[in-house]
């Protein structure tokens, strides 16, 4: 929670500004003046991270709009000219691309932690929407990112993702078409994708993570304990369990920056494909629209809802189901009606399915990524009908992460959850 | 407890790294690398006499393969430069596309990114795995990669291999069980071997030249970033002594 502070600079200049524009009291009532529950954990390390993420890969992606070219012809060519003859480029670029899916696992993470201590229950429900909003809009903005290298799996990725509207009723044709602006990805996709990318979306991104920020220094932090520090204030007005959040936060976010720094560049310098997980194989290879790759997959972190829509067989149902399970990730403030936040006062049946939960999300991604292609063949041998089995599976994980949810709702509305006492302070690990 | 705690997700998240990095490949280990210069210049001279006829390079400069294999100007533009290309131009073939197309059905692709597209393991495989076959346009077929509109052009070294057929199930058509050589060439299975090796590292080099200076470089950034972190962890461990 922000309290306000008033900075009154001695120096003439800096008080001049300060009277028109308190800019200095602003920065200063959202650091030294927030107050942050005290026991955080590593878990909260991923905010921070997030907005490490972005600031590099909005630097990042400057540099390379310098040098990327936006049209079917050249956006290849260009990719490898930043690859090859830019100075640093090749740097720049591992950036941009591990940046890409750094910010997925750091956001994964970011959203798990706030299933486990109940971050997105009363006062913080806005605090969530907004973050599934950026959530939303990552999606979008890495999909497109992903598309600009014109790559084969750019282009036939691309082919399958905005084909997905053809879905809709009547319509569906003509707003594909409207998409891409031609019949198949071409440069007037590649044009309004890059405009988009590089403008549209970071903006907004830009925006909600403000809002966000904003909602969140309204209500103040969430922690492991799911205790209210405001509740329970110091006779000099400052919550109890409450720390300022700089200098206390910065300095240890300093320390998590540098454990995911010496990650990230272990992978920048070392494996910059990760074996074709964040760089995948075949977009290595001109965007061509007579060769189909073996298998249209997505990048890794599209892959659990890429499978939902896999191994549904209507193509309707499938959208529509893809769609429910983001939808359904907003509707979670008011699916639990528990009252009690924190994974470790609440009941055993949360904590199971919590962790039932993480697994399926882990195993559909699997199957989006076309892993139990190569798995059934080994468990069940050469001859088991692949396609029944990975269905097969697949839908059972589909149904199991939808009954996470229905499961949360009702575990919480008949009042089946048995918690344990929460305590009135925070409760910190001595060390 | 906190840092333990970091230090294993850590851990995990580098695991889940190695892990993905570990995935298995269908084809022998081809062993190759871009560390060995020796080897990059002998897989150069290969590309050079038996490949560039067709294939091209064409996101590869002259002057800057010189520069990563440790070669002069005068050593590429006399021994390697074949076309009459300056020494600032990209490596492209002096074969017509459009005569390309006529004569092989389909213009042989630029290898620029080969190694990054297929793997240097499909590329060795590829390179060892030509055979005759008469029901093929070019007289050459290939079990890696079936009817490659490739014909074998390292032939001369490799040998002449031709296929033992397996007997043909009832119904299906007849898979090759393996590869003979019938007319030796004029190296052994081991030169043969090493001479693949040079000739797909040099690719690999091709593909990613940018690799020498990131794994030259990524060592010192570890380092640095190792360093950082420590400090950043006693400067958090004494500013957190007051929190209780």
């Amino acid at each position: 929670m922000t309290e306000q502070v008033r900075i009154r600079p001695r120096n003439r200049v800096l008080a001049w500004v300060e009277e028109r524009l308190p800019i200095l009291s602003f920065t200063a009532s959202h650091t030294t003046g927030y107050y942050a529950p005290k026991n955080f954990n590593v878990m909260y390390y991923f905010g921070s991270l997030a907005l490490l993420v972005l600031v590099n890969q909005i630097v990042t992606g400057i540099f390379l709009t310098m040098n990327y070219n936006p049209s079917a012809a050249g956006a290849f060519a260009s990719v490898e000219y930043i690859m090859r003859d830019v100075e640093w480029g090749w740097l720049i670029r591992y950036m941009h691309e591990v940046g890409a899916s750094m910010f997925f696992i750091v956001v994964y993470l970011h959203m798990f932690r706030g299933l486990m201590y109940g971050s997105y229950k009363e006062p913080r429900e806005l605090v969530w929407l907004l973050g599934m909003l950026i959530f939303l809009t990552l999606m979008a903005e890495a999909f497109m990112g992903y598309v600009l290298p014109w790559g084969n799996m750019s282009f036939w990725g691309a082919k399958v993702i905005i084909s997905l509207f053809s879905a809709i009723p009547v319509v569906g044709n003509t707003v594909v078409n409207w998409i891409m602006g031609d019949f198949l990805p071409a440069d007037a996709t590649l044009n309004r994708f890059f405009a988009l990318h590089v403008v549209a979306l970071p903006l907004v991104l830009l925006l909600l993570v403000v809002l966000h920020l904003a909602a969140l220094h309204e209500v103040g932090s969430n922690n492991p304990d799911g205790v209210e520090i405001k509740q329970k204030k110091g006779p000099d007005g400052h919550p109890l369990d409450g720390i300022p959040f700089h200098p206390y936060y910065t300095v240890k976010d300093l320390f998590g920056v540098g454990v995911f720094l010496i990650i990230c560049a272990f992978i920048i310098f070392f494996e910059p494909t990760v074996g074709g997980w964040f760089l995948e194989h075949d977009n290595f290879i001109p965007a061509n629209n007579l060769v189909t790759p073996a298998e249209i997959k997505p990048v890794w972190y599209f892959t659990p809802f890429y499978a939902i829509l896999r191994v549904i067989p209507s193509k309707g149902l499938g959208v529509i189901a893809l769609l429910c399970s983001i939808v359904v990730l907003f509707l979670v403030p008011w699916l639990d009606r528990g009252k009690v936040k924190s994974i470790r006062y609440r009941g055993t049946g949360y904590k199971v399915a919590l962790a039932i939960f993480a697994i399926v999300f882990v195993l559909l991604g699997s199957i989006g990524a076309g892993k139990t292609t190569e798995w059934i063949p080994e468990i069940f041998g050469p001859n088991a009908d692949l396609t029944f089995i990975e269905n097969t599976f697949g839908r059972i994980l589909t149904i199991l992460y939808f009954g996470y949810f229905a499961f949360l709702w009702a575990y919480t509305y008949f009042g089946w959850e048995k918690t344990r006492p929460v305590p009135d302070r925070v409760t910190v690990v001595q060390h | 407890m906190r840092i333990f705690k970091s230090l294993l997700i850590a851990l995990v998240l580098l695991s889940f790294t190695s892990l993905a990095v570990a995935e298995e490949s269908p084809y022998p280990n081809a062993n190759t690398g871009i560390g060995d210069k020796a080897s990059l210049q002998r897989g150069a001279k290969l590309f050079f006499n038996y490949c560039v006829g067709c294939h091209s390079l064409k996101y590869l400069r002259y002057s800057r393969m010189a520069a990563d294999l440790g070669l002069t100007e005068q050593q590429v533009m006399d021994n390697l430069d074949f076309t009459g290309a300056k020494f600032g131009d990209p490596i492209v073939s002096a074969m017509p596309e459009t005569d390309a197309e006529k004569w092989f059905g389909k213009a042989p692709p630029d290898l620029s990114l080969e190694v990054r597209a297929k793997g240097a393991n499909w590329v060795s495989a590829y390179l060892h795995s030509f055979y005759l076959d008469p029901a093929r346009p070019v007289g050459w077929n290939n079990t890696v990669f079936p009817n490659a509109s490739m014909p074998f052009p390292l032939w001369e070294l490799q040998g002449v291999q031709t296929a033992v057929m397996a007997p043909a199930k009832p119904g299906e058509e007849p898979t090759v069980e393996k590869l003979e050589i019938k007319q030796p060439g004029s190296m052994d299975s081991v030169e043969y071997a090493q001479a693949v090796r040079d000739l797909v590292s040099f690719l690999q080099y091709a593909s990613e030249p940018a690799a020498m200076q990131r794994t030259a470089m990524g060592a010192w950034v570890l380092i640095y970033l190792a360093l950082f972190t420590f400090i950043a962890f006693i400067l958090k461990k004494e500013y957190w002594k007051d929190v209780h």
